[in-house]
């Protein structure tokens, strides 16, 4: 069931998710997102430029968070209009079996009128807020 | 290095256009995890009120990365691609993309500052239809770590 606007209450939290990311998705989202930087799929150049490891892109960690407002508002990914992030910490994605967690969780901010409501986003991995003033904007009926 | 502070203001494109599939969507939707049958099947997306199969919201990057490519691979800039991490990301959707849509994308570097050895970048990347519809607005901050 599609979430409606009318029942919907600033303040409310929403039940966080978990989302798994592994070596593989990794190597998925290189291919779909044509972002081929070597930190995101090669251990050794990542160690190289003195990361940890092998990191998640940003965007595929901004992707889940995206998930998570669709999930919750119903289901339809058209229903995001504005959607702005910070990347606060990186995700080190090890290369054994398990990969990271990355915990998405969210509180209604405001309803901006016109069906439009504001939702104030945290994602964490590994202990790290890993994303921070994220703000989303989902249109809703 | 520091990036080149003459390059604020600089625009890049409008890009050749791209012409959003509905194979790409889909697999931009598997990468991702997005399960929604609205950016994989099209009787779905109409139901939904959309023309055909609809990109998920972060797909704009695809696109605005064939834009802002062409700025942050300009040797004059000074970008070093391998110590770049991603500092943050908006976007601002009028619709959103779906397949069927032709689109081409203009980028502007809108900043550039320096913080002892980090460099960040900030590029706003209009996408709109070849026909002029604004469809999506991104913003990226890239964040060049120092050595």
């Amino acid at each position: 069931m599609a979430l409606r606007y009318a029942d919907v209450e600033p303040g409310t939290e929403i039940p966080p998710k978990s989302y798994q990311v592994t070596r593989l998705d990794l190597v998925k989202y290189a291919g779909a997102s044509g972002d081929f930087n070597v930190i995101h799929w090669n251990e050794r150049a990542a160690r190289s430029v003195g990361l940890p490891d092998v990191i998640a892109h940003g965007m595929y960690t901004m992707a889940q968070a995206a998930r998570y407002v669709t999930e919750w508002a119903g289901g339809d990914p058209g229903a995001i209009t504005e959607f702005g992030v910070r990347f606060s910490a990186m995700v080190p994605v090890p290369d054994d079996g398990a990969g990271a967690t990355i915990e998405v969780s969210g509180t209604v901010a405001e309803k901006l009128g016109d069906g439009k409501v504001a939702v104030d986003l945290t994602a964490r991995a590994a202990g790290a807020k890993v994303l921070t003033r994220a703000r989303a904007v989902v249109r809703l009926p | 290095m520091p990036l080149n502070q003459d390059y604020v203001g600089r625009v890049f494109g409008p890009t050749q256009p791209y012409e959003v599939s509905r194979v790409k969507i889909a697999d931009f939707a598997n990468a991702i995890g997005e399960p929604s049958a609205a950016c994989r099947d099209k009787t779905a997306a109409q139901q939904a009120g959309y023309p055909d199969v609809i990109a998920p919201p972060t797909f704009a990057i695809v696109i605005s990365m064939t834009a802002s490519a062409g700025l942050n691979s300009d040797p004059g800039l000074g970008l070093d691609y391998a110590m770049v991490v991603h500092g943050e990301e908006s976007f601002s959707y009028t619709r959103p993309l779906h397949a069927g849509d032709v689109v081409v994308a203009t980028s502007t570097i809108e900043s550039i500052r320096v913080l002892g050895a980090m460099s960040m970048l900030v590029t706003s990347t209009d996408i709109s239809t070849v026909d002029g519809e604004h469809v999506c607005t991104a913003k990226s901050t890239l964040v060049e770590r120092g050595q």
